[in-house]
Protein backbone atom coordinates (compact mmCIF):
# COMPACT_ATOMS: atom_id res chain seq x y z
CA UNK A 1 0.00 0.00 0.00
CA UNK A 2 2.74 2.45 1.07
CA UNK A 3 4.81 1.45 -1.96
CA UNK A 4 1.87 2.10 -4.26
CA UNK A 5 1.41 5.57 -2.73
CA UNK A 6 5.12 6.36 -3.12
CA UNK A 7 5.07 5.16 -6.72
CA UNK A 8 1.99 7.23 -7.38
CA UNK A 9 3.59 10.32 -5.86
CA UNK A 10 6.76 9.77 -7.87
CA UNK A 11 4.63 10.18 -10.99
CA UNK A 12 3.96 13.73 -9.82
CA UNK A 13 7.63 14.59 -9.35
CA UNK A 14 9.14 13.02 -12.43
CA UNK A 15 8.64 16.24 -14.43
CA UNK A 16 10.83 18.18 -11.97
CA UNK A 17 13.45 15.43 -12.06
CA UNK A 18 13.58 15.49 -15.84
CA UNK A 19 13.94 19.27 -15.81
CA UNK A 20 17.08 18.90 -13.71
CA UNK A 21 18.40 16.07 -15.90
CA UNK A 22 18.01 18.01 -19.16
CA UNK A 23 18.85 21.64 -18.36
CA UNK A 24 18.22 22.66 -21.99
CA UNK A 25 14.47 22.40 -21.41
CA UNK A 26 14.80 24.78 -18.46
CA UNK A 27 16.65 27.28 -20.67
CA UNK A 28 13.95 27.04 -23.32
CA UNK A 29 11.25 27.58 -20.71
CA UNK A 30 13.02 30.85 -19.89
CA UNK A 31 13.21 31.69 -23.61
CA UNK A 32 9.46 31.05 -23.82
CA UNK A 33 8.85 33.45 -20.94
CA UNK A 34 11.16 36.01 -22.57
CA UNK A 35 9.19 35.82 -25.84
CA UNK A 36 5.94 36.27 -23.90
CA UNK A 37 7.46 39.26 -22.08
CA UNK A 38 8.58 40.84 -25.37
CA UNK A 39 5.17 40.28 -26.92
CA UNK A 40 3.02 41.35 -23.97
CA UNK A 41 5.08 44.05 -22.24
CA UNK A 42 7.18 45.41 -25.10
CA UNK A 43 4.54 45.03 -27.83
CA UNK A 44 7.05 43.35 -30.20
CA UNK A 45 4.97 41.44 -32.78
CA UNK A 46 2.59 40.23 -30.01
CA UNK A 47 0.32 38.37 -32.43
CA UNK A 48 3.22 36.03 -33.12
CA UNK A 49 5.42 36.14 -30.07
CA UNK A 50 2.60 35.26 -27.65
CA UNK A 51 1.64 31.97 -29.39
CA UNK A 52 5.32 31.23 -30.18
CA UNK A 53 6.33 31.81 -26.55
CA UNK A 54 3.49 29.69 -25.24
CA UNK A 55 4.15 26.92 -27.75
CA UNK A 56 7.80 26.95 -26.64
CA UNK A 57 6.75 26.55 -23.00
CA UNK A 58 4.33 23.73 -23.83
CA UNK A 59 6.93 21.80 -25.81
CA UNK A 60 9.66 22.16 -23.20
CA UNK A 61 7.78 20.95 -20.17
CA UNK A 62 9.43 17.53 -19.62
CA UNK A 63 7.42 14.53 -20.80
CA UNK A 64 5.07 16.91 -22.58
CA UNK A 65 3.45 15.10 -25.45
CA UNK A 66 2.25 18.09 -27.46
CA UNK A 67 4.67 17.31 -30.28
CA UNK A 68 4.48 13.53 -29.84
CA UNK A 69 2.98 11.22 -32.43
CA UNK A 70 -0.59 12.20 -31.55
CA UNK A 71 0.07 15.43 -29.67
CA UNK A 72 -2.34 18.26 -30.49
CA UNK A 73 0.37 20.60 -31.83
CA UNK A 74 1.85 17.77 -33.93
CA UNK A 75 -1.57 17.34 -35.54
CA UNK A 76 -1.69 21.08 -36.36
CA UNK A 77 1.96 21.00 -37.53
CA UNK A 78 1.39 18.07 -39.88
CA UNK A 79 -1.73 19.66 -41.27
CA UNK A 80 -0.45 23.18 -41.81
CA UNK A 81 3.34 23.45 -41.66
CA UNK A 82 4.46 20.15 -43.16
CA UNK A 83 2.04 20.77 -46.01
CA UNK A 84 3.15 24.48 -46.30
CA UNK A 85 -0.52 25.45 -46.11
CA UNK A 86 -0.31 27.99 -43.25
CA UNK A 87 2.22 30.42 -44.79
CA UNK A 88 0.20 30.40 -47.99
CA UNK A 89 -3.05 31.19 -46.17
CA UNK A 90 -1.27 34.02 -44.37
CA UNK A 91 -0.19 35.31 -47.76
CA UNK A 92 -3.80 35.48 -48.97
CA UNK A 93 -4.48 37.70 -45.94
CA UNK A 94 -1.40 39.87 -46.56
CA UNK A 95 -2.46 40.37 -50.19
CA UNK A 96 -5.95 41.33 -49.04
CA UNK A 97 -4.53 43.84 -46.55
CA UNK A 98 -1.93 45.51 -48.77
CA UNK A 99 -2.49 48.55 -50.94
CA UNK A 100 0.04 48.41 -53.76
CA UNK A 101 -1.13 51.84 -55.01
CA UNK A 102 2.02 53.75 -53.91
CA UNK A 103 4.18 51.18 -55.72
CA UNK A 104 2.10 51.45 -58.89
CA UNK A 105 2.20 55.26 -58.73
CA UNK A 106 5.98 55.05 -59.01
CA UNK A 107 6.92 51.66 -60.54
CA UNK A 108 10.66 52.46 -60.36
CA UNK A 109 10.43 51.70 -56.63
CA UNK A 110 10.24 48.01 -57.61
CA UNK A 111 14.03 48.32 -57.93
CA UNK A 112 14.35 49.38 -54.29
CA UNK A 113 12.35 46.27 -53.42
CA UNK A 114 14.85 44.24 -55.43
CA UNK A 115 17.91 45.81 -53.78
CA UNK A 116 16.42 45.03 -50.38
CA UNK A 117 16.82 41.32 -51.14
CA UNK A 118 20.61 41.35 -51.60
CA UNK A 119 21.04 40.32 -47.97
CA UNK A 120 19.43 36.94 -48.73
CA UNK A 121 22.10 35.93 -51.21
CA UNK A 122 25.11 37.36 -49.40
CA UNK A 123 24.00 35.67 -46.17
CA UNK A 124 23.59 32.42 -48.09
CA UNK A 125 27.26 32.75 -49.10
CA UNK A 126 28.27 33.48 -45.51
CA UNK A 127 26.33 30.45 -44.24
CA UNK A 128 28.07 28.25 -46.79
CA UNK A 129 31.43 29.67 -45.73
CA UNK A 130 30.59 28.77 -42.13
CA UNK A 131 30.04 25.16 -43.17
CA UNK A 132 26.25 24.88 -43.32
CA UNK A 133 24.90 22.38 -45.87
CA UNK A 134 23.55 23.98 -49.05
CA UNK A 135 19.81 23.76 -48.32
CA UNK A 136 20.37 24.89 -44.71
CA UNK A 137 22.24 27.91 -46.10
CA UNK A 138 19.27 28.67 -48.37
CA UNK A 139 16.91 28.60 -45.37
CA UNK A 140 19.24 30.85 -43.35
CA UNK A 141 19.63 33.29 -46.24
CA UNK A 142 15.87 33.59 -46.56
CA UNK A 143 15.75 35.32 -43.16
CA UNK A 144 16.99 38.31 -45.20
CA UNK A 145 13.63 38.39 -46.97
CA UNK A 146 12.36 39.98 -43.73
CA UNK A 147 9.21 38.06 -44.39
CA UNK A 148 8.00 35.49 -41.85
CA UNK A 149 5.68 33.44 -44.08
CA UNK A 150 8.27 33.25 -46.88
CA UNK A 151 10.94 32.13 -44.41
CA UNK A 152 8.59 29.50 -42.96
CA UNK A 153 7.54 28.27 -46.40
CA UNK A 154 11.10 27.78 -47.63
CA UNK A 155 12.49 26.42 -44.36
CA UNK A 156 9.67 23.97 -43.66
CA UNK A 157 10.14 22.58 -47.15
CA UNK A 158 13.92 22.29 -47.36
CA UNK A 159 15.38 22.55 -43.84
CA UNK A 160 12.56 21.72 -41.37
CA UNK A 161 15.05 21.10 -38.54
CA UNK A 162 15.91 24.84 -38.65
CA UNK A 163 12.31 26.03 -38.62
CA UNK A 164 12.32 27.28 -35.02
CA UNK A 165 15.57 29.24 -35.28
CA UNK A 166 14.82 30.71 -38.71
CA UNK A 167 11.26 31.74 -37.83
CA UNK A 168 12.23 33.30 -34.54
CA UNK A 169 15.08 35.18 -36.24
CA UNK A 170 12.82 36.39 -39.07
CA UNK A 171 10.05 37.65 -36.80
CA UNK A 172 12.35 39.05 -34.11
CA UNK A 173 14.42 41.10 -36.55
CA UNK A 174 11.27 42.31 -38.31
CA UNK A 175 10.12 43.79 -35.03
CA UNK A 176 13.60 45.27 -34.45
CA UNK A 177 13.62 47.17 -37.76
CA UNK A 178 13.12 50.55 -35.99
CA UNK A 179 16.29 49.88 -33.98
CA UNK A 180 18.44 48.19 -36.65
CA UNK A 181 17.83 50.47 -39.63
CA UNK A 182 18.32 54.13 -38.54
CA UNK A 183 22.06 53.89 -37.66
CA UNK A 184 22.78 52.22 -41.03
CA UNK A 185 20.73 54.84 -42.86
CA UNK A 186 22.68 57.65 -41.17
CA UNK A 187 26.02 55.97 -41.77
CA UNK A 188 25.50 55.60 -45.51
CA UNK A 189 24.01 59.00 -46.35
CA UNK A 190 25.16 62.59 -46.16
CA UNK A 191 23.19 65.27 -44.32
CA UNK A 192 22.30 66.87 -47.66
CA UNK A 193 20.94 63.59 -49.00
CA UNK A 194 18.86 62.98 -45.88
CA UNK A 195 17.36 66.46 -46.10
CA UNK A 196 16.16 66.01 -49.69
CA UNK A 197 12.48 66.80 -50.11
CA UNK A 198 10.75 64.53 -52.60
CA UNK A 199 7.80 65.69 -54.66
CA UNK A 200 4.47 64.34 -53.52
CA UNK A 201 3.24 61.28 -55.41
CA UNK A 202 0.30 62.93 -57.13
CA UNK A 203 -0.21 60.46 -59.94
CA UNK A 204 -3.42 58.55 -59.26
CA UNK A 205 -3.61 54.90 -60.25
CA UNK A 206 -6.69 53.64 -62.08
CA UNK A 207 -8.75 50.74 -60.76
CA UNK A 208 -8.03 48.81 -63.96
CA UNK A 209 -4.26 49.06 -63.36
CA UNK A 210 -4.72 48.01 -59.73
CA UNK A 211 -6.71 44.97 -60.82
CA UNK A 212 -4.30 44.06 -63.60
CA UNK A 213 -1.34 44.24 -61.20
CA UNK A 214 -1.98 40.93 -59.37
CA UNK A 215 -2.77 39.16 -62.63
CA UNK A 216 0.33 40.44 -64.44
CA UNK A 217 2.62 39.68 -61.49
CA UNK A 218 1.19 36.17 -61.08
CA UNK A 219 1.53 35.24 -64.74
CA UNK A 220 4.90 36.93 -65.30
CA UNK A 221 6.38 35.78 -61.99
CA UNK A 222 4.93 32.30 -62.45
CA UNK A 223 6.49 31.96 -65.89
CA UNK A 224 9.91 33.13 -64.67
CA UNK A 225 9.94 31.30 -61.34
CA UNK A 226 7.27 28.57 -61.30
CA UNK A 227 8.60 26.99 -58.10
CA UNK A 228 7.51 30.06 -56.17
CA UNK A 229 4.08 30.30 -57.73
CA UNK A 230 2.23 29.21 -54.55
CA UNK A 231 3.80 32.16 -52.69
CA UNK A 232 3.20 34.65 -55.45
CA UNK A 233 -0.21 33.33 -56.40
CA UNK A 234 -1.67 33.46 -52.91
CA UNK A 235 -0.55 37.02 -52.14
CA UNK A 236 -1.84 38.17 -55.51
CA UNK A 237 -5.15 36.32 -55.10
CA UNK A 238 -5.70 38.22 -51.87
CA UNK A 239 -4.85 41.49 -53.60
CA UNK A 240 -7.13 40.80 -56.57
CA UNK A 241 -10.01 40.11 -54.17
CA UNK A 242 -9.28 43.43 -52.45
CA UNK A 243 -9.01 45.51 -55.62
CA UNK A 244 -11.93 43.94 -57.46
CA UNK A 245 -14.21 44.88 -54.59
CA UNK A 246 -16.74 42.22 -55.55
CA UNK A 247 -15.88 39.62 -52.92
CA UNK A 248 -15.71 41.76 -49.82
CA UNK A 249 -16.82 38.84 -47.62
CA UNK A 250 -13.87 36.76 -48.79
CA UNK A 251 -11.49 39.70 -48.49
CA UNK A 252 -12.60 40.40 -44.93
CA UNK A 253 -12.42 36.71 -44.01
CA UNK A 254 -8.90 36.47 -45.46
CA UNK A 255 -7.56 39.50 -43.63
CA UNK A 256 -9.36 38.76 -40.36
CA UNK A 257 -10.69 35.33 -39.45
CA UNK A 258 -8.45 33.17 -41.64
CA UNK A 259 -5.30 35.21 -40.96
CA UNK A 260 -6.01 35.24 -37.21
CA UNK A 261 -6.67 31.52 -36.86
CA UNK A 262 -3.67 30.62 -39.00
CA UNK A 263 -1.43 33.05 -37.11
CA UNK A 264 -2.39 31.36 -33.84
CA UNK A 265 -1.70 27.86 -35.19
CA UNK A 266 1.49 28.96 -36.94
CA UNK A 267 2.85 30.59 -33.80
CA UNK A 268 2.07 27.56 -31.63
CA UNK A 269 3.74 25.21 -34.10
CA UNK A 270 6.88 27.36 -34.42
CA UNK A 271 7.16 27.62 -30.65
CA UNK A 272 6.72 23.88 -30.30
CA UNK A 273 9.67 23.23 -32.64
CA UNK A 274 11.92 25.07 -30.18
CA UNK A 275 12.59 22.00 -28.04
CA UNK A 276 15.69 22.34 -25.86
CA UNK A 277 17.58 19.37 -27.29
CA UNK A 278 17.19 20.71 -30.83
CA UNK A 279 17.41 24.45 -30.14
CA UNK A 280 20.10 25.00 -27.49
CA UNK A 281 23.09 24.70 -29.80
CA UNK A 282 25.86 26.96 -31.02
CA UNK A 283 24.30 26.55 -34.46
CA UNK A 284 21.18 28.42 -33.32
CA UNK A 285 23.26 31.39 -32.16
CA UNK A 286 25.08 31.42 -35.50
CA UNK A 287 21.74 31.39 -37.35
CA UNK A 288 20.47 34.29 -35.23
CA UNK A 289 23.72 36.18 -35.96
CA UNK A 290 23.48 35.50 -39.69
CA UNK A 291 19.85 36.64 -39.69
CA UNK A 292 20.94 39.93 -38.15
CA UNK A 293 23.65 40.33 -40.80
CA UNK A 294 21.09 39.58 -43.52
CA UNK A 295 18.76 42.36 -42.42
CA UNK A 296 21.63 44.85 -42.05
CA UNK A 297 22.80 43.96 -45.58
CA UNK A 298 19.27 44.42 -46.95
CA UNK A 299 19.21 47.92 -45.50
CA UNK A 300 22.70 48.72 -46.80
CA UNK A 301 21.86 47.59 -50.34
CA UNK A 302 18.49 49.34 -50.29
CA UNK A 303 20.05 52.67 -49.27
CA UNK A 304 22.83 52.24 -51.86
CA UNK A 305 20.19 51.66 -54.55
CA UNK A 306 18.44 54.80 -53.30
CA UNK A 307 21.70 56.70 -53.74
CA UNK A 308 22.05 55.34 -57.28
CA UNK A 309 18.49 56.43 -58.08
CA UNK A 310 19.33 59.86 -56.67
CA UNK A 311 22.26 60.15 -59.09
CA UNK A 312 20.18 58.94 -62.05
CA UNK A 313 17.31 61.34 -61.30
CA UNK A 314 19.60 64.31 -60.73
CA UNK A 315 19.07 64.53 -56.97
CA UNK A 316 15.28 64.11 -56.86
CA UNK A 317 15.33 60.95 -54.74
CA UNK A 318 16.00 60.86 -51.01
CA UNK A 319 18.13 57.70 -50.58
CA UNK A 320 16.57 57.00 -47.18
CA UNK A 321 13.53 55.51 -48.95
CA UNK A 322 15.81 52.68 -50.10
CA UNK A 323 15.81 51.34 -46.54
CA UNK A 324 12.08 50.64 -46.93
CA UNK A 325 12.72 48.16 -49.75
CA UNK A 326 12.26 45.23 -47.38
CA UNK A 327 9.20 43.23 -46.57
CA UNK A 328 8.52 44.51 -43.03
CA UNK A 329 5.34 46.35 -44.04
CA UNK A 330 4.54 49.09 -43.13
CA UNK A 331 7.08 49.34 -40.32
CA UNK A 332 10.07 50.04 -42.56
CA UNK A 333 8.18 52.84 -44.34
CA UNK A 334 7.33 54.44 -40.99
CA UNK A 335 10.98 54.27 -39.94
CA UNK A 336 12.00 56.10 -43.13
CA UNK A 337 9.35 58.78 -42.63
CA UNK A 338 10.46 59.32 -39.04
CA UNK A 339 14.14 59.47 -39.97
CA UNK A 340 13.52 61.83 -42.90
CA UNK A 341 11.40 64.18 -40.78
CA UNK A 342 14.14 64.24 -38.15
CA UNK A 343 16.52 65.87 -40.64
CA UNK A 344 14.05 68.06 -42.50
CA UNK A 345 10.68 68.97 -41.04
CA UNK A 346 9.35 69.70 -44.55
CA UNK A 347 10.29 66.25 -45.78
CA UNK A 348 7.34 63.90 -46.18
CA UNK A 349 8.68 60.56 -47.36
CA UNK A 350 5.92 58.24 -46.19
CA UNK A 351 4.16 57.61 -49.51
CA UNK A 352 7.45 57.13 -51.38
CA UNK A 353 8.64 54.79 -48.65
CA UNK A 354 5.32 52.90 -48.77
CA UNK A 355 5.95 52.33 -52.49
CA UNK A 356 9.42 50.96 -51.77
CA UNK A 357 8.02 48.89 -48.90
CA UNK A 358 5.30 47.38 -51.11
CA UNK A 359 8.06 46.73 -53.65
CA UNK A 360 9.97 44.97 -50.88
CA UNK A 361 6.97 42.73 -50.23
CA UNK A 362 6.76 41.72 -53.86
CA UNK A 363 10.58 41.58 -53.99
CA UNK A 364 10.91 39.13 -51.11
CA UNK A 365 8.39 36.76 -52.65
CA UNK A 366 10.04 37.05 -56.07
CA UNK A 367 13.49 36.49 -54.53
CA UNK A 368 12.28 33.31 -52.82
CA UNK A 369 10.53 32.17 -55.98
CA UNK A 370 13.62 32.83 -58.12
CA UNK A 371 15.81 31.09 -55.55
CA UNK A 372 13.64 27.95 -55.58
CA UNK A 373 13.51 27.89 -59.35
CA UNK A 374 17.30 28.29 -59.63
CA UNK A 375 17.70 25.43 -57.13
CA UNK A 376 15.34 23.32 -59.20
CA UNK A 377 17.24 24.29 -62.34
CA UNK A 378 20.46 23.11 -60.75
CA UNK A 379 18.79 19.84 -59.80
CA UNK A 380 19.23 20.43 -56.06
CA UNK A 381 15.51 20.32 -55.36
CA UNK A 382 12.70 18.71 -57.31
CA UNK B 1 28.46 20.64 -56.66
CA UNK B 2 30.98 22.36 -54.39
CA UNK B 3 29.86 25.12 -52.05
CA UNK B 4 31.73 27.92 -53.84
CA UNK B 5 30.17 27.13 -57.23
CA UNK B 6 26.78 26.75 -55.57
CA UNK B 7 27.05 30.05 -53.69
CA UNK B 8 28.26 32.09 -56.65
CA UNK B 9 25.61 30.56 -58.92
CA UNK B 10 22.90 31.42 -56.39
CA UNK B 11 24.22 34.95 -56.05
CA UNK B 12 24.40 35.60 -59.79
CA UNK B 13 21.27 33.74 -60.92
CA UNK B 14 19.26 34.44 -57.77
CA UNK B 15 19.97 38.12 -57.31
CA UNK B 16 20.28 38.73 -61.04
CA UNK B 17 17.00 36.94 -61.62
CA UNK B 18 15.28 38.89 -58.85
CA UNK B 19 16.53 42.26 -60.16
CA UNK B 20 15.63 41.40 -63.73
CA UNK B 21 12.17 40.09 -62.85
CA UNK B 22 11.31 43.15 -60.78
CA UNK B 23 12.70 45.50 -63.43
CA UNK B 24 10.53 43.83 -66.10
CA UNK B 25 7.54 44.03 -63.75
CA UNK B 26 8.18 47.74 -63.17
CA UNK B 27 8.27 48.33 -66.93
CA UNK B 28 5.07 46.38 -67.50
CA UNK B 29 3.27 48.18 -64.69
CA UNK B 30 4.51 51.58 -65.91
CA UNK B 31 3.18 50.71 -69.36
CA UNK B 32 -0.18 49.57 -67.96
CA UNK B 33 -0.37 52.75 -65.89
CA UNK B 34 -0.05 54.76 -69.11
CA UNK B 35 -2.44 52.50 -71.01
CA UNK B 36 -5.14 52.75 -68.35
CA UNK B 37 -4.76 56.20 -66.77
CA UNK B 38 -7.07 57.33 -64.00
CA UNK B 39 -9.97 59.15 -65.62
CA UNK B 40 -11.27 62.29 -63.89
CA UNK B 41 -14.75 61.83 -62.48
CA UNK B 42 -17.53 63.17 -64.70
CA UNK B 43 -19.41 66.08 -63.23
CA UNK B 44 -23.11 65.47 -62.87
CA UNK B 45 -25.26 67.79 -64.94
Amino acid sequence: MAEAIINGLSGLTVGFEMLVVDWRNAIMLLVGFLLLYLGIKKDCEPLLLVPIGFGCILANIPLSDVMGQEGFIRVIYDAGIATELFPLLIFVGIGAMTDFGPLLARPSTFLLGAAGQFGIFITLLLALALGFPQLDAVAIGIIGACDGPTAIYVTSKYAPHLLGAVSVAAYSYMSLVPIIQPPIMRLLTTKKERETVMKAVAKPVSKTTKMLFPLVITVLGGLIAPKGLPLLGTIMLGNLMRESGVVSRLTKASENEIANVVTLFLGLCIGATMVGSAFVKTQTLIILGLGFVAICLDTVCGVLMGKLMRVVTGGKVNPLIGAAGISAFPMAARVVQKEGAKWNKKSYLLMHAMGANAGGQVGSVIAAAVMLSVLAGMGIIR
Amino acid sequence: MDNLTFGITMLICGMGGTLLTLWVMSLVMAFLGKLFPEKPEKKEA
